[in-house]
């Protein structure tokens, strides 16, 4: 790849770049600065009907989120709903992943147009045919279960639990399919000659195929992690938007309900930003682990 | 032998629970309205019928609002195709200072959660509205705006690898003959990098599609002017939901992300397995 360096370049790459720098700043950049503008500031209905002057907190509505209990009740919630439906996602995609590998084509593609029909249902609909599926009254579950009337979404852990399953369901195909991908591209000859070594079907999972596919799942485990910490449309809708006074509540719906339930602007970005900056933290580990993979930029 | 026979048949038991939501949304669309709201829900069902669909396309107005999100999907697939293609072709084919930053920043800025910036987006769209309607709350541009800026880092990100490949002799060969620089831009590079083309705006599709938070954000007194996501949720009402009308919807909902899917599928799994393979 060469390229030139004549006159006038420079105006013309400019050209083609405007149209993407004006929706990028504008609706990229300039919303970031705004939203740490707008937690550092008491901004409430009062003030955005210009009823009443806007009075800056500094760190204010940080200092009061971080007195709630609340907040700290929701924080930890967020953590565990993620972490419950990252080990979920990994270990039934890891483990379909190998199942796939030890089966005939016509078995594995059944398994991989299933998965894939999971995988493009819009969060809106899946969680929909989810609730429908387990309803008190009309759910095919609880008909096979033999426990009509039986309420999957009031108790707050099964809430929860059922909200995972929904969110397993749909995110687990990402990571076999890219497992399956990395399992077939380790070449014949090492697992060869793991078997002439005199490897067992475990030494070799253990000790050949598990360090080789070391960094690709750092990949899909950072990348869920990224994913499961901002979800937002299946507790909205399966818990009709954080459960009952808010027991089912993550980060993400919990500073939509803060801003436009509550209209508290301030703290509902004040919350935007704690997630950003969390979220942030993962990101540069992904970033080390994918230079770690040997990815270039 | 024997125990791949069985793999196989766990396989296939999988597959089946996997895709078994999706039956059930098919079968319930299907169904007569008595069957749906049966306490004793049967697996099939031996009168089927396409009320449920009438009734979601009729009664609440729903082809409306399809209308409405393939009217936002489209637009967005056609603005972030042009932008991000011009925006590649000056990334890859011009040297000009600031150019590593602006890569950098394309990077960085694909990682901000957009979910956070909710808050923010929904004051500037208030703005927006006041200079033009269209594009600002409760209208269908303002979704277009965001998730037109949503997609475009992605997708000229993964265009510059696509214009990159198209050898530079090319150009001056199209140079050589006469052809202006506009001309050999949209009819000779536009067409090379189509496969490209065709993967980043598939992508942008499905999440402008699938959108909820930023229409049930936006769209706040215009229900005209819903996307299908929320409509789905008119049908949903404490104690009587239309459940077939639902089922209805989700089928009509998930069609087309499915035929989508099943199409760039090939491209998506190399593309994604290229991006987190060396």
């Amino acid at each position: 790849m060469t390229m030139r360096t004549a006159k006038g370049d420079g105006r013309i790459a400019f050209a083609y770049l405007a149209p993407a720098l004006l929706v990028l700043v504008g609706l990229m950049g300039y919303p970031i600065y705004q939203l740490v503008l707008i937690s550092l500031f008491d901004y409430g209905q009062e003030q955005v009907s210009g009823g009443a002057p806007l009075t800056f907190l500094g760190l204010g509505n940080y200092a009061n989120l971080l007195s709630q209990d609340r907040f700290w009740a929701v924080l930890g919630q967020t953590i565990g709903f993620a972490a419950v439906c990252v080990l979920g996602t990994l270990v039934v995609g890891t483990a379909l992943a190998v199942l796939a590998t030890r089966v005939r084509t016509w078995a594995r593609m059944t398994l991989f147009l299933a998965a894939l029909g999971a995988w493009a249902t819009p969060a809106v609909a899946g969680s929909t045919i989810w609730l429908f599926l387990f309803d008190a009254n009309f759910g095919f579950v609880n008909e096979v279960l033999g426990t009509t009337g039986m309420s999957w979404t009031y108790d707050k852990w099964l809430a929860f639990g059922l909200v995972a399953a929904q969110v397993i369901w749909c995110s687990f195909p990402f990571v076999m399919v890219t497992l399956y991908a990395g399992i077939k591209a380790i070449p014949g000859e090492v697992l060869e000659a793991a078997a002439l070594d005199g490897a067992s079907t475990t030494r070799t999972a253990t000790s050949v195929i598990l360090p080789l596919l070391r960094p690709l799942l750092i990949v899909v485990t950072i990348q869920s992690i990224i994913w499961d910490f901002k979800v937002f449309t299946q507790i909205y809708i399966m818990t009709n938007g954080g459960g009952i006074a808010g027991r089912n509540l993550v980060l993400n719906v919990y500073a939509y309900q803060q801003a436009f339930a509550a209209s508290e602007y301030g703290l509902g970005a004040s919350i935007g930003v704690v997630m950003t900056a969390l979220l942030l933290l993962v990101t540069l580990g992904y970033l080390r682990a994918l230079r770690r993979s040997g990815e270039a930029l | 032998m024997n125990r791949r026979v069985v793999a196989e048949g766990v396989t296939v038991v999988i597959a089946a629970v996997v895709a078994f939501p999706l039956y059930w949304m098919v079968l319930t669309a299907l169904k007569p309205e008595a069957e749906v709201i049966s306490a004793d829900p049967r697996p099939w069902t031996l009168a089927p019928t396409l009320d449920s669909f009438v009734r979601a396309l009729t009664v609440q107005s729903f082809g409306r609002y399809l209308l409405n999100s393939v009217v936002v999907a489209v637009a967005v697939v056609v603005l972030s195709l042009l932008i991000s293609f011009l925006a590649a072709t000056a990334l890859t084919r011009f040297r000009f200072r600031s150019r590593t930053t602006l890569l950098i920043m394309l990077l960085v800025v694909q990682m901000v959660p957009v979910e956070a910036l909710t808050i923010p987006l929904f004051f500037v769209m208030q703005s927006v509205r006041d200079v033009a309607p269209v594009f600002g709350l409760n209208h269908l541009g303002s979704l277009v705006l965001v998730h037109l800026a949503f997609s475009l880092p992605f997708a000229i990100w993964m265009l510059r690898g696509f214009v990159a490949a198209v050898p530079v002799e090319l150009e001056e060969a199209a140079t050589l003959d006469g052809a202006s620089r506009f001309r050999f831009l949209w009819q000779v590079l536009f067409p090379l990098v189509a496969p490209g083309l065709v993967a980043t705006s598939v992508l942008s599709f499905i999440h402008a599609w699938n959108d909820f938070l930023f229409a049930k954000t936006f769209i706040i007194s215009a229900a005209e002017n819903q996307t299908l996501p929320l409509a789905l949720q008119v049908f949903v009402k404490p104690d009587q939901n239309d459940w077939g009308a639902i089922m209805a919807g989700s089928t009509l909902m998930t069609i087309p992300v499915l035929i989508f899917f099943v199409l760039v599928q090939r491209r998506l799994v190399a593309g994604l397995a290229g991006a987190v393979k060396s």
